[in-house]
């Protein structure tokens, strides 16, 4: 059997391995794909092989020694030109954002001074939870509103809604600032114990003597208080405590509340007894939150006497 | 060697040089985000489908090789070594010998040059821009899977793919004219010693 070894007589089809001599001239060898191939796959293997440490890190960094001045110089160059996209902004995009900061900053600069009010409000409402705690009674919590003009009073923003009536004990977290006087839906007016109408029953914490705690009635101007003890031989000792003494049915003032400290002794000759000038607790020109001592279980917003609070106004 | 190939080779490094700049330094601000990857197009691939379509196959290839090379060691770079020039290698090979053996012959020695057209046809073109985008990066990817070199999974990959096929396609318009013209300043006044060849050859 003889190989056909006629030539073909259909037309031969111009495929891709045609061995066209000049169509051919520009292929490349056979052996050298295999061997580029073959270098492209040991480089890899070598690289994945030798991980840190492999031969292909020095080469790479000597081409980054030679490519990195080039590529810095040409990021120099052209970042005028690559930034660009972010300078295009509308007039109106650039007053809008002017407007959002400006906004936001008041906003920030709002925030920032009231955050000194903000945690003062917090310290003085911890101070009423504790002084609570210690006096054992629930208190509702208002804020004055208003100073009196030329007597000792303040009003309260809060008034018959939050089941307040005259004749209530009112402190703040440092101590007794008065009792209700009156009382509308909303207010209540509060008659301080600076008034030179006002004598609290007050004792001596160390050894429990009685006596009576008086206004000057200069409120703004000077805040002393004067106590006279019912024993004219006891003599109070500066720096004693004071606290109320209580009334029946704790009206007009609960017992147990302090007063002030004494700050001063007089002795008093025409009447054989001992006066005392007490320093208030409370600055009474600076009063802010305080509490209104209520019967515990009092609907709204109460501040019970084990510290908790509900807030259900 | 025949006539021109030193300018060749100049042109050759100077496009390659500068889109590897480009690509690495310039376009990167203005790269398209796809996921969380920034899709630049790949103008070093594209430097070498335009030599593909303008030269000869073998030179195609080696161009490839070497570009790619270039790619995985310049500084960016922190793939395994050997990715990119496995992956440009096959571009050239594979773009040249399709536009030489069948789309109507552009490349040296070809019917076109014997015409004195050496501009590749806009179609051809954007299909072999279009080719050796899809070739050069599912190689660059799937090597990067078999390796385990590359963090992402098929999924991210494909639409990474895509968009930089499609930014391949239209830088291609750009830069491939632009090669070719590089080409014919460098291989020394190359129309009249066409046409003296020509006139040497009849």
């Amino acid at each position: 059997m003889a190989l056909d070894t006629r030539p073909p007589t259909t037309p031969v089809r111009r495929t891709g391995a045609s061995r066209d001599a000049e169509r051919d001239s520009g292929r490349p060898s056979r052996s050298l794909v295999v061997a580029l191939v073959l270098a492209s796959a040991a480089m890899m293997v070598v690289d994945k092989a030798g991980g840190a440490d492999s031969p292909i890190e020095p080469v790479r960094r000597v081409v980054g020694e030679v490519l990195g001045p080039v590529q810095a110089g040409v990021a120099t160059v052209t970042r005028p030109i690559t930034t660009f996209p972010a300078a295009l902004r509308t007039n109106d995009a650039l007053r809008q954002k002017v407007k959002d900061l400006t906004a936001e900053n008041e906003a920030l600069d709002a925030q920032l001074g009231k955050a000194g009010y903000d945690a003062n409000r917090v310290a003085e409402l911890k101070e009423l939870k504790a002084l609570a705690g210690d006096i054992g009674y629930a208190l509702v919590p208002a804020r004055v509103i208003a100073f009196g003009q030329g007597s000792s009073t303040v009003t309260l923003d809060a008034g018959t809604d939050s089941d307040l009536h005259p004749d209530m004990t009112v402190v703040s977290g440092k101590g007794l600032v008065g009792r209700i006087t009156s009382v509308t839906a909303h207010t209540a007016t509060v008659l301080l114990i600076v008034d030179n109408d006002s004598s609290v029953g007050g004792r001596v914490g160390d050894n429990l003597e009685l006596g009576l705690v008086r206004g000057h009635g200069t409120f703004g101007v000077d805040d002393r208080l004067e106590l006279e003890l019912a024993d004219r031989k006891v003599i109070p000792k500066v720096g004693q405590q004071i606290v109320t003494w209580g009334s029946e049915n704790g009206a007009p003032y609960v017992a147990g509340v302090p007063i002030g400290t004494v700050k001063k002794v007089y002795e008093s000759v025409r009447e054989t007894s001992y006066r005392a000038e007490i320093t208030p607790g409370v600055d009474f020109t600076a009063l802010d939150l305080v509490g209104v001592v209520v019967p515990s279980g009092t609907k709204g917003t109460v501040i019970e006497a084990d510290g908790s609070a509900r807030f259900d106004r | 060697m025949r006539p021109g190939s030193t300018g060749r080779l100049v042109g050759v490094l100077v496009a390659t040089l500068v889109a590897l700049l480009l690509q690495v330094t310039v376009l990167p601000p203005l790269a398209w985000t796809v996921g969380d990857l920034g899709v630049v197009p790949d103008l070093v691939l594209l430097v070498v489908v335009a030599t593909a379509l303008a030269s000869d196959t073998r030179f195609a290839t080696l161009t490839g090789f070497f570009a790619g090379l270039l790619l995985d060691l310049a500084p960016p770079a922190d793939h395994i070594a050997g990715r990119w020039a496995l992956a440009l290698m096959a571009v050239g090979y594979v773009v040249g010998r399709l536009v030489h053996d069948n789309a109507g012959d552009l490349g040296a020695g070809s019917r076109f040059e014997r015409e004195g057209v050496r501009r590749s046809p806009l179609v051809v073109m954007v299909a072999a821009a279009a080719g050796g985008s899809f070739l050069g990066t599912s190689v660059f990817a799937l090597t990067g899977l078999f390796l385990g070199d590359s963090a992402a999974s098929v999924g991210q990959l494909l639409p990474v793919a895509l968009v930089a096929l499609v930014l391949d396609v239209i830088a291609a318009l750009v830069a491939i004219p632009t090669v070719h013209w590089l080409f014919r300043r460098l291989t020394s006044d190359p129309s009249s010693q066409r046409v003296e060849r020509m006139r040497a050859r009849a």
